[in-house]
């Protein structure tokens, strides 16, 4: 680990006033940047801790909406949600083990995109409204990429919103060392159709699995995906595994997550 | 009735307390007043010629000390490999000096070539990033097959890649080709025994320090043997008198092979000490564990089984590969002969047998003895090539072992390996184990199993494994530079409590608990009273340390016979107090009585007696009651096993799970029940980890892509089933004192082939056609195999 300076902030504008002095970062929870800071692959000159936040922490019910402030962590989402949105609670209360779940945010996650995280495949399968700083951007054009989103510099999630869906579940195929998802489906049933995200597989991160969610919106069934498959193209191959195979997990998720949707 | 002291009793560990409490002391926990930090440079090329090192922009830097290269260790001694291995043409083997610090050459990615010394570990490691190297990068030697043609070599001044080329035993190599020619079954497997880091939870860590009034080094290390580390350092690399040289190895957290060895910096905090005046401390980041400590495994193998018509094994043939890595670490040239080659005829009565083991040179880590150390080579190759048989063969893979089974009456039984097995059981072994495994249920098991779209196997294993190394006569004969006993020194104070400094050194094997338990039991007393050093040089005799499950077989042994020697003065003792014979004196329960008489005398008073010699024969017996005893064993020890489990493999996935596991072993005699269990415990985890999950992976350029836990699969606990453990069956070893075997590695031997045979059992019961699959069985491993078959 290098030096570097931190800046504690309690409120939304003060953190994105600290963030605009250069190589500032912002640290939310830390699962993934303090690990890379240790190992001395990342050198900023100060870290901007979003965890002192109050008005970015806790879940609250908007008009059906679940609201969940950035920096809520993993644990408290696990336990809190399940109510409304219990693939939501589910996914949370997978994620790493409990050290990590009462370290890490949604925020940090959703921010940093890692193509193997759990929590962009709930936000891109509920169809969900990432809050910042300074506006509103739908889950389908906040993911723009292996670890790449629609956030400009200097910005911060401040709240993710996720609308209730008739039914959900997540079911994540562990990378054996990581524990990271492989392949991770999240499946979503809402009035107007069903949502399929996929985490894990793919080099360009989360996607959905738009020929799969057609076949689920008709008859939402284990059985309605048998006859399909997923293209291995653009899929990661890794130590742990081919593309072939996780396009092969892909579908295998993705009835289970419709077996044990709820 | 279990005992509850003494020899037998399930004695809680009493170093756990401090262990639990996080009150250990550790090599890093030490820190001094004049404490200095190291921090090494390290090659992220694996192969490549030093053009240049310019150190200046370092050597100025804030806090820096002092800055080391290879040059300043040109003209020291290299670190040598403990044993010579001749090849089969007579020519010795390949021995390339292993430097402190790589000099011209680096040689595998992790290789240091340059140290710096300075106030702070965050200054240190500043500086070496100013460390300007120009490296002429050369194409990376990974693949052991393809390194032994071209001429490309990690060694220049050998011209080879090739270590060695042994054979085992050369004299029969006629004999079992002709029996494999003439055969009327053989059975082929090609497999790869994978390569594993050790991953001990304690990184290693150094200090050194110098007093310059005494001209006196202190090296603090994280060793399972100071006293060998000591020899090495002093007879070889650096030659410092060993008189003026302390090793300290405190608390250690773990080894499992990979704390046997010197490493280079271990010479190097203890030049810098010299240089800088300062006590200097290294200690390792997880990325350099992974990086330089010494590897396990990584054996190519193909293995043939021949055998008649009734499935009588009539020649085991094999040809190994064995990756030794980049330089020879100490143990490096046994672990893939002597501790492998030699256990090639299991728990069989094969006839004929003929190991050829090529040694190789690649630009990756060094690799050296892991839990278990060839033997689970030898076993994994033995026990799957045998499973695919009895498939061939269309015989009960059981049947066909105990067809051809060492019997108990045939003890001692020299196997076609050339090993004299002392005693053993191994029907008896099996019969327990398909005892507790409800091998009778099994059937209606696989049927549940079934119903949910899961295939259930059940895999089988028997080994053989020879510990407590060993025989010095006999290892030398075979090429050891050292001998193999240990030491042991009682001292009882005055006022009757004991102190025994051994030769073995305990990280995790419990011997603070187990030495008293035996000492305690022979002289009736509380072994609570009772102490025991290791791990310090200046305290304890000159014992070699602990690996290949020694302790106890060993050391253990040398603490009997310095105790025996303790009782046979305590005698003499006791006979003047109470004015007898001594040859009429018994020691029962700690008191020394004239025999049919109540005249006693306690231990206590005994001891007392001999530090307060009033009225003491001394013309005939000393003051003090200490004694030291070295035991050279006349025989390994042979641990055996059955071993079974039963899987359940996930057709759509590929992903395995261990449902049960059963391990029966004989230890011979049992001292510590409890730490017996929590052994095969440790190794049981370790094999299955090597099974399904542990894939230590280099890519063509010598990059290591496991490099971090994100992608070197630990065993956890939900990846292990409850285990059953059974010692009941144990045979008493017939040449050391306790009639013990050894426990320590058993479960990383015995649990592979287990593993994978159920495996193969699963999937073949699915209708796939697969008859292997390399380790580790991994999810993407395992579905691919379903696929291609």
């Amino acid at each position: 680990m290098y030096a570097f300076d931190i800046e504690r902030p309690t409120t939304i504008a003060d953190a994105v006033a600290a963030l605009k002095s250069d190589e500032a970062q912002p640290l939310s929870g830390g699962q993934t940047l303090i690990p890379t800071l240790k190992s001395r692959l990342a050198a900023p000159s100060k870290l901007v801790s979003l965890s002192s936040i109050s008005e970015m922490v806790g879940l609250s019910d908007e008009g059906g909406v679940l609201r969940i402030g950035g920096a809520t962590k993993h644990d408290t989402v696990a336990k809190e949600a399940g109510g409304s949105h219990p693939g939501l609670a589910g996914l949370a209360g997978k994620i790493g083990d409990p050290a990590v779940r009462h370290r890490g945010t949604i925020g940090g996650s959703i921010a940093n995109n890692d193509p193997a995280a759990c929590y962009p495949a709930a936000a891109l399968a509920h169809g969900a409204t990432i809050v910042t700083d300074r506006r509103e951007i739908a889950a389908d054009d906040f993911f723009t990429g292996m670890f790449d989103t629609a956030l400009e510099e200097g910005e911060i999630v401040t709240a993710v919103k996720f609308p209730r869906p008739e039914a959900s579940n997540y079911q994540k195929f562990e990378q054996p060392a990581s524990r990271f998802a492989m392949v991770g489906v999240f499946v979503a049933k809402f009035a107007d159709g069903v949502r399929v995200a996929v985490t894990g597989a793919s080099e360009d991160g989360v996607f959905r699995w738009t020929e799969g969610e057609e076949a689920l919106s008709a008859n939402f069934s284990p059985d309605a995906l048998d006859g399909l498959s997923v293209s291995a193209e653009g899929m990661i191959t890794d130590l742990h595994g081919s593309a072939d195979y996780r396009a092969h997990l892909v579908k295998v998720m993705t009835k289970r997550a419709v077996a044990a949707a709820r | 009735m279990p005992k509850d002291t003494g020899i037998g009793a399930s004695t809680r560990r009493r170093e756990d307390v401090r262990f639990l409490k996080g009150k250990g002391e550790y090599t890093d926990d030490i820190s001094t007043r004049d404490l200095a930090h190291a921090a090494f440079a390290r090659s992220t090329v694996a192969h490549g010629l030093i053009k240049s090192i310019d150190t200046a922009a370092a050597e100025a830097m804030p806090g820096v000390l002092a800055v080391f290269t290879g040059q300043d260790f040109a003209d020291v001694g290299g670190n040598p490999a403990g044993w010579l291995i001749n090849s089969r043409d007579g020519t010795p083997m390949k021995e390339p000096k292993r430097p402190v610090l790589a000099h011209r050459k680096v040689r595998h990615v992790g290789d240091a070539y340059a140290a710096v010394i300075a106030e702070t570990k965050q200054q240190a490691m500043d500086a070496v990033e100013a460390i300007e190297i120009d490296i002429e990068e050369l194409p990376a030697i990974v693949d052991v097959k393809a390194a032994l043609s071209g001429d490309n070599f990690v060694h220049d001044e050998i011209e080879t890649n090739q270590c060695f080329d042994w054979g085992w035993i050369e004299d029969n190599r006629q004999a079992t080709d002709e029996a494999i020619k003439n055969a009327h079954h053989v059975t082929t497997l090609e497999l790869v025994n994978n390569r594993l880091v050790p991953n001990a939870m304690e990184p290693r860590s150094s200090i050194g320090a110098y007093k310059e009034s005494g001209d006196e080094y202190t090296l603090h290390t994280t060793s399972q043997n100071p006293h060998l580390t000591r020899l090495l350092i002093s007879a070889f690399v650096m030659g410092i008198p060993e008189n003026k040289l302390t090793v300290i190895a405190p608390d250690v957290g773990g080894g499992f092979g990979s704390k046997i060895y010197h490493y280079g910096e271990e010479a190097l905090v203890l030049a810098a000490a010299k240089r800088t005046g300062r006590t200097v401390k290294w200690t390792a980041d997880r990325s350099e564990s992974f990086l330089t400590d010494a590897h396990g495994r990584d054996h190519v193998t193909k293995i043939e089984l021949a055998t008649d018509a009734d499935g009588k094994f009539l020649a085991f043939r094999t040809e190994t590969y064995a990756n030794v890595g980049a330089y020879l670490s100490n143990f490096a040239t046994a672990t893939p002969t002597f501790l492998h080659g030699t256990l090639m005829a299991g728990n069989y009565t094969v006839p004929n047998v003929y190991v050829n083991v090529k040694a190789v040179f690649t630009n990756t880590a060094p690799v050296d003895a892991y839990r278990g150390a060839g033997r689970p080579e030898a076993t994994y190759s033995l026990e799957r090539v045998i499973d695919k048989c009895a498939r061939e063969l269309g015989m009960d893979p059981i049947e066909l072992r105990r067809k051809n089974f060492v019997k108990p009456d045939m003890y001692p039984f020299t196997s076609a390996a050339g090993l004299e097995y002392d005693s053993g059981n191994y029907d008896a072994l099996m019969d327990k184990m398909l005892e507790v495994c409800d091998r009778d249920g099994f059937e209606a098991r696989r049927k549940v199993s079934e119903a949910k779209g899961m295939l259930r196997g059940f895999g089988v294993n028997a080994y053989i494994e020879a510990c407590g190394i060993a025989p010095s006569n006999l290892v030398g004969q075979l090429g050891s530079r050292v001998g193999l006993y240990d030491a042991a020194t009682v001292r009882v104070n005055a006022t009757g409590n004991l102190a025994v400094m051994v030769g073995a050194h305990s990280h995790g094997q419990g011997h603070e608990t187990v030495f008293p338990q035996v000492v305690g039991e022979m002289l009736g007393i509380d072994p609570s009273t009772i102490e025991i050093v290791h791990g310090d040089t200046s305290k304890i005799p000159f014992g070699m340390g602990t690996y290949g499950s020694r302790s106890l077989a060993v050391c253990g042994s040398a603490v009997v016979r310095a105790t025996d020697k303790i009782i046979a003065k305590a005698k003499k003792i006791a006979a003047h107090m109470l004015e007898a014979s001594d040859s009429d004196i018994e020691l029962k329960d700690g008191n020394f009585t004239v025999s049919g008489t109540d005249k006693s005398v306690s231990f206590g008073e005994v001891a007392l007696k001999a530090y307060i010699p009033h009225e003491f024969p001394l013309e005939d017996i000393e003051p003090g009651l200490e004694e030291t005893a070295f035991y050279d064993p006349a025989n390994f020890t042979y641990p055996s096993g059955a071993y079974c489990c039963e899987v359940e493999v996930d057709p759509e996935t590929g992903k395995v799970r261990v449902d049960r596991f059963a391990a029966v072993d004989d230890f011979g005699n049992v001292m510590n029940p409890m730490i017996v269990t929590g052994q095969v415990h440790g190794g049981l985890g370790q094999g299955i980890g090597q099974a399904l999950l542990e894939g230590c992976r280099y890519d063509e350029d010598g990059q290591l892509l496991s490099a971090t836990y994100m992608d070197y699969t630990m065993p956890r606990a939900d990846d292990l089933p409850f285990f059953t453990v059974d010692h009941s069956q144990g045979t008493a070893c017939t040449h050391n004192p306790l009639g013990v075997k050894g426990c320590g590695e058993a479960g990383a031997i015995g649990s592979p082939p287990t593993i994978v045979n159920a495996v193969i059992d699963a999937l073949q019961s699915g209708g796939k056609n697969v008859t292997h699959i390399d380790m580790p069985l991994t999810p993407h491993v395992v579905w691919s195999a379903m696929n291609n078959a």
